[in-house]
């Protein structure tokens, strides 16, 4: 089982980095070059030691998955269904399990790679440009927390993917049903917040500052895990060789 | 290994009212290459889907290798490859990496899908263009890949769903080469689909015939040609006239007869003497320079079939 998602992995990556051989056209390999340059140099570079200081800088690491996930994840079952090339793949021995949970495992681990990757780098950046001959650190709570729930994030996104483009025809459609998802998942908490009572929002954010970092983010992960495992059931449940072909 | 490849009993799938496969009764033997025929939105690639257990069946069953395509539809798929209705080739990568992955999928050692992949693309003339992504490739080349794709595990049967569809008839026709080699060298049965009846002539050891999910007949070509129609004269000549093919139709052998581009075309009433007719014709004045006889082409039985089922 293990080896049969590794084989879905592989053949993911290999689509999304080095599709039509590399750099040439789409260039896969640029476009993580690009993310890795602008997340791990120009914006460390602009910010100067407040990338390592700041919670700010720290939190784009959490939101970042989001939308890497989102360019990759659509591809993973409506594209193979708009380039005709699932019903070969379901046609094939692999167990149910290890084609999705492939699909999954190849998300997350680039979109968390990807993060994680950009995230090193910054550092990297800020030290060698502003660092003055002292290392310069993220602080540990924040850096682990990051990476934590950087995690947690790709994980909900790219199962959130998979729900979306399992019923999909095309690439396309399944892009627009998660941008509009991904849209609600940030919009509806902001706006439900500003719409609760001042004295809940007071108390609310009076709990957050007595509880501290490490509090707090163990509650957000908390509620991420508990949100990726409902998602993750979801998918299981809803997951049919029969189901795939739509036409 | 049973010599049944395939057997199904009275398998139907419906689409909402569409009855896409209806009360399919078939026998695959091991080891041939068997044509399933059909016209388009016969029921062939619903078949192949059953067969497969990518779809369930509404009724009825269907064994595949002897394994129950309900219940043990990942054991099935692990025996059997498949070219589907599209080839499903990933064409952002390489004709060797595609290979790789299938190769990968199906565990086959390092070392032996190395030499398993380079086997079949030599085999098929593409050995060279292996590092090329497939989408640069023509489709005959793709379908030739897919082929190789399906054959790469060593299955026991393969499922192809028109696989000369879309070609130019110079890429078929060297596709059909290589698939009757290919088919021979490896020994693996072939449940072929098609609605080329001039390529399951030439491959086919077995032949079913389907339309509207239903199996109109099944058996060796040449058991459906004598089976479907009469045997048939086509005489070459000059000084053919009405007067002489009223003469041919009154006779009692003769079951029909007609001029077409300039040639005499009789339909006989069994396997009758033709020198009679020929010496008639000969009598009434008519310059005879070639006569040929023989069965009916697989074309006219399934073209009669296809009739008889509307009527």
């Amino acid at each position: 089982m293990i080896g049969d998602i590794w084989t879905i992995m592989w053949k993911e990556w290999k689509e999304w980095l080095f599709r039509w051989g590399g750099l040439r056209k789409e260039g896969g390999l640029l476009g993580v070059l690009i993310f890795v340059g602008v997340f791990g140099v120009f914006m460390p570079l602009q910010m100067g030691r407040a990338w390592v200081d700041s919670p700010v800088a720290l939190s784009y690491f959490v939101w970042l998955p989001f939308f890497v996930v989102s360019t990759v994840i659509a591809d993973s079952f409506a594209g193979e269904r708009e380039r005709h090339t699932l019903e070969t793949l379901l046609a094939s021995r692999l167990p149910d399990r290890a084609i999705l949970l492939g699909k999954v495992g190849a998300a997350v681990g680039y979109s968390w790679g990807l993060t994680m990757m950009s995230m090193i780098l910054g550092l990297i950046s800020v030290n060698l440009v502003h660092g003055h001959g002292t290392l310069l650190l993220y602080p540990a709570t924040a850096a682990w927390g990051s990476a934590a729930l950087s995690l947690l994030v790709s994980i909900l996104a790219a199962n959130a993917g998979v729900l979306v483009s399992l019923r999909s025809h095309t690439v396309k459609q399944a892009q627009q049903l998660l941008s509009l998802g991904f849209l609600l998942l940030v919009f509806v908490p902001l706006f439900g917040a500003k719409a609760l009572p001042r004295e809940w929002t007071g108390k609310l954010l009076a709990a957050v500052a007595t509880a501290g970092p490490t509090k707090v983010l163990l509650v957000a992960g908390a509620l991420l895990l508990g949100l990726d495992l409902a998602f993750l059931v979801t998918v299981l449940a809803r997951f049919k060789r029969s189901r795939l072909l739509l036409d | 290994m049973s010599d049944i490849a395939i057997r199904t009993e009275d398998l139907t799938r419906n689409f909402s009212s569409l009855c896409a496969v209806d009360g399919l009764s078939l026998e695959v033997p091991a080891g041939t290459i068997f044509g399933f025929l059909g016209p388009n939105g016969a029921g062939k690639t619903t078949t192949i889907r059953l067969l497969l257990g990518l779809l369930e069946p509404t009724r009825g069953r269907a064994e595949v290798l002897g394994l129950d395509t309900r219940t043990q539809a990942e054991a099935i798929r692990e025996r059997t490859g498949a070219l589907l209705e599209h080839h499903g080739l990933y064409e952002r990568l390489s004709a060797e990496d595609n290979l790789e992955f299938y190769g990968r999928i199906w565990h086959l050692p390092a070392g032996e899908r190395r030499t398993r992949i380079q086997d079949l693309l030599t085999h098929l003339g593409l050995w060279e263009r292996r590092k090329e992504t497939v989408g640069s490739w023509s489709r005959g080349m793709k379908q030739k890949l897919a082929v190789a794709r399906a054959l790469l595990p060593r299955p026991q049967l393969i499922f192809l769903d028109e696989p000369t569809a879309g070609l130019d008839p110079v890429a078929a026709a060297s596709l059909r080469e290589d698939l009757a080699a290919l088919a021979t060298r490896e020994g693996v049965t072939v449940f072929l689909t098609t609605h080329n009846l001039a390529e399951a002539e030439k491959l086919c050891g077995q032949v079913a015939v389907i339309r509207q999910g239903k199996l109109l007949a099944v058996g060796h070509p040449d058991q459906l040609r004598s089976k479907g129609s009469a045997p048939k004269v086509e005489i070459v000549g000059r000084g053919f006239n009405e007067e002489t093919l009223a003469r041919l139709r009154s006779r009692p052998e003769v079951a029909e007869a007609d001029l077409r581009n300039g040639h005499l075309q009789i339909e006989l009433r069994g396997d009758t003497d033709v020198a009679p007719l020929v010496r008639l014709l000969v009598n009434a004045g008519v310059q005879v320079e070639e006569v040929h006889k023989g069965k009916a082409s697989l074309e006219e039985v399934f073209l009669t079939l296809m009739k008889e089922e509307k009527e």
